[in-house]
């Protein structure tokens, strides 16, 4: 299965951004890479063609929602990262104003709008990985959109007037 | 003509900017656009909000992998996995699950996040299950007939004193016992079961000092395993991927090593 393990290993650079995103946590992102990784080496009979990269999706979405369910029974207080501070000053600022407006968002609205936007996933290929009908992809990445924009818009006027 | 008359709907405007849009639609949405610009307004606002998420996320796809996540090097450690989310439950759930109900503790979705022992074990148990279960000459060391030596034997190498559960009540038949070596690096004691119709279940078991732990399932194709954690005894009953069987047999064993302690 050498065709299996390149289609996996050429799909890491994006599981990364994607769990990056999902967990905006850069620890937790390759923890959640490196599981998705090994589950998949691991169940690899179980793997009966088609995408390769849908299906790693489908692990990694799956084992974030495992991830926040055992976060959520036992509750961790999480900073809220202002580590990353330096570099996100100036025009940069807008990095940090859509990382904490993708933070407001119910779970499977985050995880289609990123499989969307920055995945550049089909609707068709979010529902599969969401395990949902297509309608309900794009009721949850509807939501997400007017989200954000709430967000950003209870935001913006603050940051104009320091420009 | 028809077709582009239609009005345009919200969810249109979604999938025009993700390329999602029919080609016959375009021309109408980019046409309502023009002629509506507050919808024109919230398109560009969802534009520049995946224009935002991409200039924040987008450059980690070029960074260099980790090391910890080279394909090669998780080929390598096979299934010594780091696993980040431990989850400990406590041996009442076990009771709980076997009694009945408890099924919260065997969701499939809670492997995912168990503990390494877990994934460890259990592959170790299922490997030896598939690999000695398919044996007719010799799938054992010590045979069923000599039960007292094999407990004795099988206890010495593991250092511990074994009970060798006796499943005559469920129809099971003890084939016999073998030695392995155990995902830990001790030693691990097997021993096998046939029912009437030649189906085979293995228990496997060694020592993993952890703390007790809830009843977890686990399945493949074509085997299945139900784990837990006992006194830093870990133990693993394998069968055929059959559940409610596996559960039943899992049941009889877990009354029997349990009784070791009374």
């Amino acid at each position: 299965m050498a065709g299996f393990h390149q289609s996996v290993e050429a799909t890491i650079p994006a599981l990364r951004r994607y769990a990056r995103a999902l967990t905006r946590d850069a620890d937790a992102a390759d923890d959640l890479v490196q599981d998705t990784l090994v589950r998949a080496l691991r169940s690899e009979h179980l793997f009966h063609g088609g995408d390769v990269r849908s299906w790693l999706y489908t692990i990694l979405t799956n084992l974030n929602r495992n991830r926040l369910r055992s976060l959520a029974r036992r509750p961790l207080l999480s900073p809220i990262e202002d580590n990353d501070a330096p570099d996100m000053a100036g025009p940069e600022a807008g990095g940090r104003d859509i990382e904490r407006a993708l933070a407001t968002l119910v779970e499977d609205q985050r995880t289609a709008l990123l499989l969307v936007v920055l995945e550049g996933l089909s609707y068709r290929e979010v529902a599969e990985v969401q395990g949902v009908p297509i309608g309900t992809v794009m009721s949850r990445l509807a939501r997400a959109r007017v989200q954000i924009k709430a967000y950003l818009d209870g935001e913006r006027p603050m940051l104009r007037r320091v420009k | 003509m028809n077709n582009h008359d239609a009005p345009v709907t919200v969810d249109e405007l979604h999938a025009y900017i993700d390329g999602e849009l029919p080609a016959d639609r375009q021309s109408a949405v980019s046409d309502w656009l023009a002629a509506h610009p507050q919808d024109a307004e919230l398109v560009a606002a969802w534009r520049a909000q995946a224009e935002s998420i991409r200039a924040r996320y987008g450059s980690v796809a070029s960074e260099p992998v980790p090391e910890r996540l080279k394909l090669e090097r998780l080929l390598q450690s096979g299934r010594r996995g780091s696993w980040t989310w431990r989850i400990v439950a406590a041996a009442a759930a076990v009771v709980a699950f076997l009694i009945g109900g408890g099924a919260g503790w065997i969701a499939r979705g809670v492997s995912a996040t168990a503990p390494s022992s877990f994934e460890m074990f259990t592959a170790d148990a299922l490997d030896a299950y598939k690999l000695y279960v398919v044996e007719v000459r010799h799938p054992v060391e010590v045979g069923g007939d000599e039960r007292a030596h094999m407990k004795q034997w099988l206890s010495k190498r593991v250092g511990y004193p074994l009970n060798v559960p006796e499943l005559q009540s469920i129809g099971l038949k003890l084939v016999g016992g073998r030695l392995l070596p155990g995902p830990t690096g001790e030693a691990a004691a097997f021993y096998m079961y046939e029912g009437p119709s030649g189906e085979r279940f293995t228990v496997y078991c060694a020592r993993l000092h952890s703390p007790q732990t809830g009843l977890r399932y686990r399945d493949e194709t074509h085997a299945a395993a139900f784990f837990w954690v006992e006194d830093n005894v870990a133990y693993v009953v394998s069968g055929p991927a059959d559940r409610d069987r596996l559960k039943k047999v899992t049941r009889a064993v877990w009354e029997q090593v349990d009784g070791r302690k009374s």
